[in-house]
Order: C-alpha cells, then sequence, then structure tokens
C-alpha cells in the first residue's frame, strides 16, 4: 500500500499524472470524439461515472475473488466481462429509468468498454497497491482528468474548424495529435507539485 | 461471400495501404506509451503481433459457430487469452522488460486494432487469409511504432537498444523521454504521410 493521503491522489490523478496524457490510455475514442466540445463532454461524463463504479467493482473482485483462488493471472479477462457487464447495465438502467439522460448519454456507453482508460485504471490500481477508498479516488480523478483533456482538445478543435487554415495533411489527426503534445507539455507543469508513485 | 484476394495482396494493403496507425489512427493507446525505449517497443510489438495473428486466426476459424449477437463477447474473451498467455510468456522470460512495461501488456485486449481487424476481415473470411491479414497489419503496426521509438530512444537518453550512439557532450532531451514527445513525433509523421500520400477513399468516421 502507498502512503499517499486521498486529496493528493485525487489532485495527482487529475493534473501530474493525467491518464491520457502521461499514460495514453484511451487515445482512440479521444482522437474521433474530440471533434466538438459538446459530445467530448458527453463522453467525458460516462467515462467518469464508469470508470469510479469499474474501480471498485474491480478492486473487490480481484481481491477477494481472484487472490483467495489464485486465479490473479485471469485478472485481464475478468476485469474485462466485469467493465462490459457494468456498461451493459447502466446503459438498460438509464435508458429505462432516465430516458432524457439517455439521449445525450446513450449513444457514447457502448464505446466506453472498448475505452483503454477503463481498463487501465483497473490495472494500474493492482500494481501500485492501492486501498479500496484510494482506488475509488483515483477511477474518479483519472476519469475526470481524462474529460478535462477531451473538453479541452474538443472546444479547441471546434475553433480550429472555424477559423484556422492548416497546411495541407495537417487536418483531422495530425494536428489533433500534435495540439495534445503541447497540452501534455503543459500539463507536465504540474509535475513539480507532487509525486506520487 | 467476396472472392478472397491472395496472401500477398493482402500483405500489402494490411502493410500500407490500410496501415492501422497512419491511415486509420487505431489502437495507439496502448504501444505509444513504450516507445520511449527501443527494447520495451520491440518485446511490445511481439506480443501485438502474436495476439493480433492468433486472435484473427481463431475468430475466423470458429466464425461459423459464433452466434451472430455474442461476437463480441467470443472475440473479446479469445483476445483476452491471447493476452495472458503473451503476459506469462514475458513475466517468465524478459522479468526485467514485464516489470518496465507494467501493465500495458494487458492493455493490448483494449487495443482498437485486434478487435477491429477481428470484426472488419477475420469474421468473413477463411483462416488463412486472416492469418496473413493479422501478421501484416500487426507488422505494419510495429513499423510505425518502431519509427517513434527510434528517434524517441536517442533523442532522450542518447542510446540506441542500450548502446552509447550520441557525443560524449550531448545533453539529453527531456521532453522526449516524456508523453509529448510521442505525440509530437507521431503527429509528425502522420502530417508527412498524409502530405505525400492523401488519402483516395476517406474511410475515417
Amino acid at each position: 500500500m502507498i502512503n499517499v493521503d486521498i486529496g493528493t491522489l485525487f489532485f495527482a490523478a487529475i493534473f501530474t499524472n493525467n491518464i491520457l496524457l502521461t499514460n495514453f490510455l484511451g487515445l482512440c475514442p479521444f482522437l474521433s470524439i474530440s471533434r466538438e466540445l459538446r459530445s467530448s463532454l458527453g463522453l467525458g461524463t460516462a467515462v467518469v461515472f464508469v470508470m469510479t463504479c469499474t474501480a471498485a467493482i474491480n478492486y473487490l473482485v480481484y481481491h477477494y475473488l481472484l487472490e483467495p483462488l489464485n486465479l490473479v493471472h485471469f485478472r485481464y479477462i475478468v476485469f474485462i466481462i466485469v467493465i462490459a457487464a457494468f456498461v451493459q447495465l447502466v446503459e438498460i438502467s438509464v435508458e429505462r429509468f432516465f430516458p432524457a439522460l439517455y439521449f445525450v448519454l446513450g449513444i457514447f456507453l457502448p464505446l466506453i468498454t472498448v475505452n483503454c482508460a477503463i481498463l487501465g485504471a483497473s490495472l494500474f490500481m493492482i500494481i501500485r497497491k492501492y486501498t479500496l477508498l484510494q482506488s475509488i479516488v483515483y477511477g474518479a480523478g483519472s476519469g475526470i482528468g481524462w474529460m478535462l483533456a477531451i473538453a479541452a482538445v474538443g472546444a479547441i478543435r471546434e475553433k480550429l474548424q472555424k477559423t484556422a487554415r492548416l497546411p495541407k495533411g495537417l487536418e483531422g489527426p495530425a494536428i489533433t495529435l500534435l495540439i495534445t503534445g503541447l497540452m501534455a507539455l503543459a500539463f507536465m507543469a504540474f509535475s513539480g507539485m507532487i509525486q506520487i508513485q | 461471400m467476396p472472392k478472397t484476394p491472395s496472401s500477398i495482396d493482402i500483405f500489402k494493403t494490411g502493410l500500407w495501404k490500410d496501415n492501422p496507425v497512419l491511415r486509420q489512427i487505431l489502437g495507439i493507446c496502448s504501444t505509444l506509451a513504450v516507445t520511449n525505449l527501443m527494447v520495451n517497443t520491440l518485446v511490445m510489438n511481439a506480443g501485438l503481433i502474436f495476439t493480433l495473428a492468433m486472435s484473427c486466426l481463431t475468430v475466423s476459424i470458429l466464425r461459423n459457430y459464433t452466434p451472430m449477437r455474442i461476437r463480441m463477447m467470443a472475440q473479446t474473451l479469445i483476445i483476452a487469452s491471447y493476452v495472458i498467455i503473451v503476459d506469462i510468456v514475458i513475466k517468465a522470460y524478459l522479468p526485467d522488460v514485464s516489470e518496465a512495461l507494467g501493465p500495458y501488456v494487458g492493455l493490448i485486449i483494449t487495443n482498437c486494432i485486434v478487435m477491429g481487424r477481428c470484426e472488419a476481415f477475420a469474421k468473413n473470411n477463411p483462416p488463412w487469409p486472416s492469418f496473413v491479414d493479422g501478421v501484416a497489419v500487426g507488422i505494419g503496426y510495429a513499423l510505425v511504432l518502431m519509427a517513434v521509438a527510434i528517434v524517441r530512444e536517442p533523442l532522450g537518453f542518447g542510446t540506441l537498444l542500450g548502446f552509447r550512439i550520441m557525443p560524449e557532450g550531448f545533453t539529453p532531451w527531456t521532453v522526449m523521454i516524456m508523453a509529448p514527445g510521442a505525440f509530437f513525433m507521431l503527429g509528425i509523421y502522420v502530417w508527412i504521410i498524409r502530405f505525400y500520400f492523401p488519402q483516395t477513399n476517406q474511410i475515417r468516421k
């Protein structure tokens, strides 16, 4: 167990160890969805929710099911099933009880199963030996950090589409990668404040 | 069913025309992170090619027995099984590299390329072409990541595969070891490729 208080961990997960900008996780949906601010925020919200819950569930499954049974090598399969099942469950219940919310978030939910950031958060939590509370905080922080990054890039790209005239070949993914690189550089400035891990 | 193209055609398409990273910008998540050292990149690529080729083969063999509705779940389980094999093998033979790669080996499961090829090619084609397609796409992917690593390691550490290649007075560029270096390098590669070889058929969504 690492010795770090909850507030520090939360801050670190959002800024200094941003799961997208320092660990490259969740890049595929990041590049394809970040065309505009609105959809970026929708996907971001869904990710925060799913990441927080699956981190908690996977923690319990890992420590109370896989470890006693000596099946830790199967964690990849088990985690991915937990995530897929949870996303399905959320989708069904949101559709049933909150139709308005489903209208906004519905199309993003299936995308989340294959978002590497979700599985990544669960795997990091095992490797760094977090406690249950730390895992939940880490999951929430990482989700918020991811949302922040995708929202910022979404806003920048929206502006770019309206005003900028880009050189040939730079449109689309290339410029997005360069913008992300600059953002990662900016987020590195936070790393002097806290060091975890 | 459309006529299956020859193995060589599949190979060329996978390697260049449909190159997953440069053309489709898929699946860079899990592997970009390890491109600051050439050794890690090579091991990770080997794992990815194995997983991709074997998953495509298995999905293709089982394609007539898998019900359509649950095929995504079946594919995920097939992929995850091969990733577990890769993980155990790396842990047993290359413990240092395994330590450095951390969770990224497991994240091959969610690498969109593997699922993408299973869904786009293997589920409609016989086993052998699917296997060739998996290998070709895997190699195409590996080449791009090696191109990123070959710039990042010398500039960031002054070494290549652990051997010092930069002159003594060279100051390492810390930014190349950190995350932004990878984003910049990949962005520049994509830009160059799209500048000289513009896409004729827009497949981007």
